[in-house]
């Protein structure tokens, strides 16, 4: 049970989605009442995953590995460590809920639909837990045909357009990724005499120019950047998320955009430290983070769409987590990957309220809400609290997360800080502005009158993401716990002695110690 | 020189001579089929042709793996090698299918009759033929034994007029194309003094690369290659064949013909003209760019599928000719690996095309294609299956064949061509999730789609639709039937 603890994860959506199929699509509510209960299964059969988690190492756990295709030295192989951890636990609790917020919104194809969640969620799990880079290219493809479909059948009305859009998008950055991989692979069998896309064996290549090293690393780079997404590559995110179905949009913007983050971390800066630590690459991604941070936030003052507001303000908050990640230090790494599981609570919560209304009145214009807070006052409390969360208020998630990249970036480099900065501001602006005009004064519009406060089933979507947001806010500590070693991972393969040279002790050390009292040889000094 | 026929000559010629022997026999016993309705007979015959062929080729196969050395015949002129065992694998693989979808087809269009499936078996002998040859003349009569049948094949639907133009313009464009290539092959002879490809090579690697009578019949001789795979810029027949023939012949040309072409392509390339690969590789490998880049941009703006599909066959036929232009052998597999999947995706497609076609109308355009999903969720998931897999994109097998090729351009340092050949791959999923978003997403504004299906179109579909998956999932043994099967010393 608990050697494969991670492939019964993964495996459970996919084995739910085959079930789900024998159901005849007459049967609505059975379907329905079937997704949510897999779903929630999915969710309780990743809990033991937090529980059995060492935190004490920095190495894979959980550790699966056969050989998959042997002629091309592909292996399932997967493992899991606290920046995955987090992000797993993320997947299955957005994803439980993206599945129970679809109750009533989804009245077509009913079947197809939760058929292609379940799908989708089998392969996000997979691409967090595969540590072959082949697995992990197969897992990322094959989340791509769900989502097209999830925002071309049930999308808004330019789904058709903004399901295609995101789905080249994607492909063409995972196919650079592709050969990247191929290269590095090929220079693996070069240098060692066998073929490996372990991740460990092709973290030893060391034949590569740093020139190719370079390209390399923005092979992998815009595959990712794709997927964040960071600007200029982010004209897909606005078009898919508004026209994606609510449930669509949590996942994009809960799951999705956070593997871009995991990328990076993962793969492009370990493998190739010294091209993520060249100045041109710092200099490049830094200022594309800024620009995004900034950009992000003033496009959101814009918006006439709430749905979009929403969206574009992701493009500022991701930018802050890939300015975090550049900062190649503790803090910024680490406060980058927790923004990101902030950033997976609070704007998920913000797309099922505009979900919510939406489904109401079906209409996304923000004229032609105001003063809702008169009729849904617990809609109110909830959009407000997360709307907090995202705007960074001191006590919720938000705050927890932005500070401790400012903290890392602000070590790094002042200026950038100081940017960064700015961006806070404005974000504040954008969604405090975005509450006053839909949910204070008087209502305007006759239609509004009418509207009924949320219902159980919404409050029991929203309150888990309410109460996290809270947990991360007033209690970060077993999040950054989670997070040291293998944070300090990344720090120390890219810029090997920093914690030595900052004078700061070695989260690592007390790793080695224990990897010498534990024979099993799972974790490795 | 030993003139007498031996049993090691009869050994190897046996697929041939089966082949025409039940090509011939279909011929006869279609006299004895009075009734229309039993025509399938004919069909029947054929595929049971194909069960004994299949046998001799399990045979050369049993027999290089016990014997562990080529067999050579007829004085050098055919061989039994693992290229021609492999290919002989696909071309009955292809005549196999090929046959299934057409029996229904056949009837619905009311020409039915015994000749075609004679047709097939005796292009599927001039198929083996050029699996297997290794002489000039040997491998020109192969060829054209293909080429005529498949110029019959193509107008057999004698009453439609596209049908009708379509063949005279393959004939047409196919009688230029082999001239020139027979003039290369002449200059060949003329340097070497013999027709034989080992004897060519070692003439060959004599005079060097400098020597401009080589390139000039490298150029010639490639002009006929490149016409029958479909290559810019002598591609501009395809669309129009793969659009008027009827869909199982464009199956089968799109696949078996093409693969026939590549097998001669190859050992044109790999023996005679093996010494001239640092002419050669630019060449080919700006072919191949040209090839890619035509096919996959025009494909995005047709309407009709089998157009499409042309186009697409076009730019498939671009990323085959990489694995060449990357010349190692991780480039070859991934031709072979690339036909193989080939194959069986591109009869999977056509499968369901033909399955499309109804009463009296050519149900032929994209939009045909709408609401798929609704009326035959089992056909509309099988034809996803299939885009996927033409696209490249795994858990579908045609990613590797992708793979390979990429990984031997990567392996050969020529970056740029991979890169080209990686988003291109883009472009492509471009217009097949055109139809995937025509099926799965379009509101039916038209009626729905409803399909002519019979036992073996559903079976082709099913068996592809199958492989693709399971191939995709765990492709080690179809790695293992399909690598080294192309070796770079041929000699």
């Amino acid at each position: 049970m608990r050697e494969h603890i991670l492939s019964i994860v993964w495996l459970t959506p996919l084995v739910g989605m085959f079930l789900l199929i024998l159901i005849p699509k007459e049967k609505k509510e059975l379907i329905r009442l079937l997704a949510n209960i897999i779903g929630f299964v999915g969710f309780l059969v990743s809990l033991p995953l937090v529980f059995w988690f060492d935190m004490s190492t920095a190495e894979f756990q959980f550790v699966e590995r056969l050989d998959w295709i042997p002629s091309l030295g592909a292996q399932y192989h997967l493992g899991l460590d606290g920046i995955s951890l987090l992000l797993v636990m993320l997947t299955t609790v957005v994803g439980f809920l993206s599945i129970l917020c679809s109750w009533s919104a989804i009245q077509d194809r009913v079947k197809e639909y939760y058929a292609m969640f379940l799908l989708l969620q089998a392969g996000m799990l997979g691409v967090f837990f595969a540590v072959d880079l082949f697995l992990f290219y197969v897992f990322w493809e094959i989340m791509l045909v769900p989502m097209y479909f999830i925002i071309g059948i049930w999308g808004g009305t330019r789904r058709l357009y903004a399901a295609i859009k995101f789905f080249l998008y994607t492909l063409a950055g995972s196919v650079l990724m592709l050969l990247a991989i191929l290269a590095l692979y090929f220079k693996h069998i070069e240098e060692f005499g066998f073929a490996s896309f372990a991740l460990e064996d092709l973290m030893n290549v060391s034949i590569i120019p740093l020139e190719m090293q370079i390209w390399l690393f923005w092979g992998f780079f815009i595959a990712f950047a794709i997927k964040v997404p960071m600007f200029p590559f982010h004209t897909w995110l606005p078009d898919a998320h508004t026209e994606a179905p609510t449930a669509g949009s949590v996942i994009l913007a809960g799951i999705l955009l956070k593997m871009g983050l995991y990328g990076l971390v993962r793969f492009s800066i370990p493998l190739f430290p010294e091209a993520a630590t060249a100045e041109s690459t710092v200099q490049i991604i830094a200022v594309l983070s800024i620009i995004a941070i900034i950009y992000g936030a003033l496009v959101s003052l814009m918006q006439k769409d709430w749905k979009r507001l929403v969206a574009y303000s992701s493009v500022s908050h991701l930018g802050f987590c890939t300015l975090g990640l550049i900062a190649l230090n503790p803090n910024g790494i680490a406060g980058a990957m927790l923004q990101g599981i902030n950033h997976g609570i609070s704007t998920p919560l913000l797309f099922l309220v505009v979900g919510i209304v939406y489904e109401r009145r079906h209409t996304r214009m923000i004229a032609e809400y105001g003063g809702l807070a008169n009729r849904m006052p617990v809609y109110t409390v909830i959009f407000a609290i997360s709307m907090l969360a995202s705007a960074g208020m001191p006590g919720l998630n938000g705050f927890i997360g932005e500070f401790t990249i400012l903290r890392g970036v602000f070590e790094q480099n002042v200026y950038w800080a100081g940017f960064a900065v700015l961006g806070i501001v404005l974000g504040a602006a954008y969604l405090l502005w975005l509450f006053q005009r839909t949910m204070l004064g008087p209502i305007t519009n006759p239609e509004n009158e009418k509207l009924k406060d949320m219902n159980l089933r919404e409050i029991c979507v929203a309150l888990p993401l309410v109460l996290w947001c809270f947990w991360i806010g007033l209690y970060p500590k077993p999040y950054f716990d989670i997070l040291e070693k293998p944070v300090a991972k990344v720090v120390e393969r890219v810029r090997p002695g920093y914690f030595e040279r900052a004078g700061i002790p070695n989260p690592l050390d007390a790793t080695i110690v224990r990897a010498e009292l534990t024979a099993d040889g799972v974790a490795k000094p | 020189m030993n003139l007498s026929f031996t049993t090691t000559d009869f050994f190897a010629l046996k697929p041939v001579i089966l082949l025409c022997l039940f090509g011939l026999g279909i011929l006869l016993t279609d006299f004895l089929i009075r009734d229309s309705r039993y025509r399938w007979l004919n069909g029947l015959t054929a595929l049971v042709g194909e069960a004994f062929v299949a046998f001799a080729v399990w045979q050369h196969h049993v027999h290089l793996s016990e014997a562990g050395r080529d067999v050579v015949a007829l004085s050098g002129a055919l061989v039994i090698d693992p290229f021609s065992v492999f290919f002989n694998w696909i071309f009955i693989a292809s005549t196999i299918l090929a046959i299934l979808i057409s029996v229904r087809y056949l009837e619905h269009e009311g020409e039915h009759r015994g000749e075609y499936y004679a047709l097939m078996l005796f292009a599927q002998a001039g198929m083996a033929i050029l699996a297997q040859g290794m002489e000039l003349v040997t491998l020109f009569i192969g060829l054209e034994l293909m080429a005529l049948s498949f110029y019959v094949m193509v107008g057999f639907l004698r009453d439609d007029r596209r049908s009708n133009e379509a063949a005279i313009k393959y004939l047409l464009l196919g009688a230029f194309s082999s001239g020139l290539m027979v003039y290369g092959f002449s200059l060949l002879y003329g340097i070497s003094g013999s027709t034989l490809l080992p004897e060519i090579a070692r003439a060959v690697a004599e005079r060097g690369s400098s020597d401009p009578i080589l390139l000039l019949a490298m150029v010639t001789t490639s002009v006929g290659l490149l016409f029958k795979i479909s290559a810019v810029p002598f591609h501009m027949w395809a669309p129009d064949v793969y659009e008027g023939a009827p869909t199982p012949v464009t199956a089968y040309v799109s696949v078996a013909s093409k693969a026939a072409s590549f097998a001669l392509l190859l050992r044109i390339f790999l023996v005679p003209l093996f010494d001239l690969s640092e002419l050669w590789i630019p060449f080919l490998g700006a072919v191949a760019l040209a090839t890619m880049t035509i096919g996959n941009i025009a494909a995005v703006t047709q309407t009709n599928l089998k157009r499409l599909l042309a186009y697409s066959s076009i730019s498939h036929a671009g990323y085959i000719l990489l694995g060449l232009v990357a010349g190692n052998q991780t480039g070859l597999n991934g031709i072979s690996v690339y036909l193989l999947v080939y194959l069986f995706m591109n009869f999977g497609v056509f499968a369901v095309i033909t399955a499309l076609r109804r009463e009296g109308e050519a149900a032929e355009e994209v939009d045909d294609l709408s609401g798929l999903m609704g009326r035959h969720p089992g056909y509309a998931i099988l034809m996803l299956i299939f885009m996927l897999a033409l696209a490249g994109i795994p858990p579908t097998a045609g990613f590797y064949g992708k793979y390979f090729i990429f990984l031997g351009l990567l392996e050969a340092g020529q970056y740029l061509l991979a890169i080209f050949a990686a988003l291109y791959v883009a472009v492509a999923a471009y217009y097949y999730f055109r139809i995937v978003k025509v099926m799965f997403l379009s509101e039916g504004q038209q009626q729905p789609a409803s399909l002519v299906l019979s036992r073996g179109i559903t079976l082709t579909a099913v068996v592809a639709g199958v492989l693709m998956l399971v191939i995709g999932l765990y492709p080690e043994p179809f790695i293992g039937l399909a690598s080294d099967s192309i070796r770079l010393a041929m000699r």
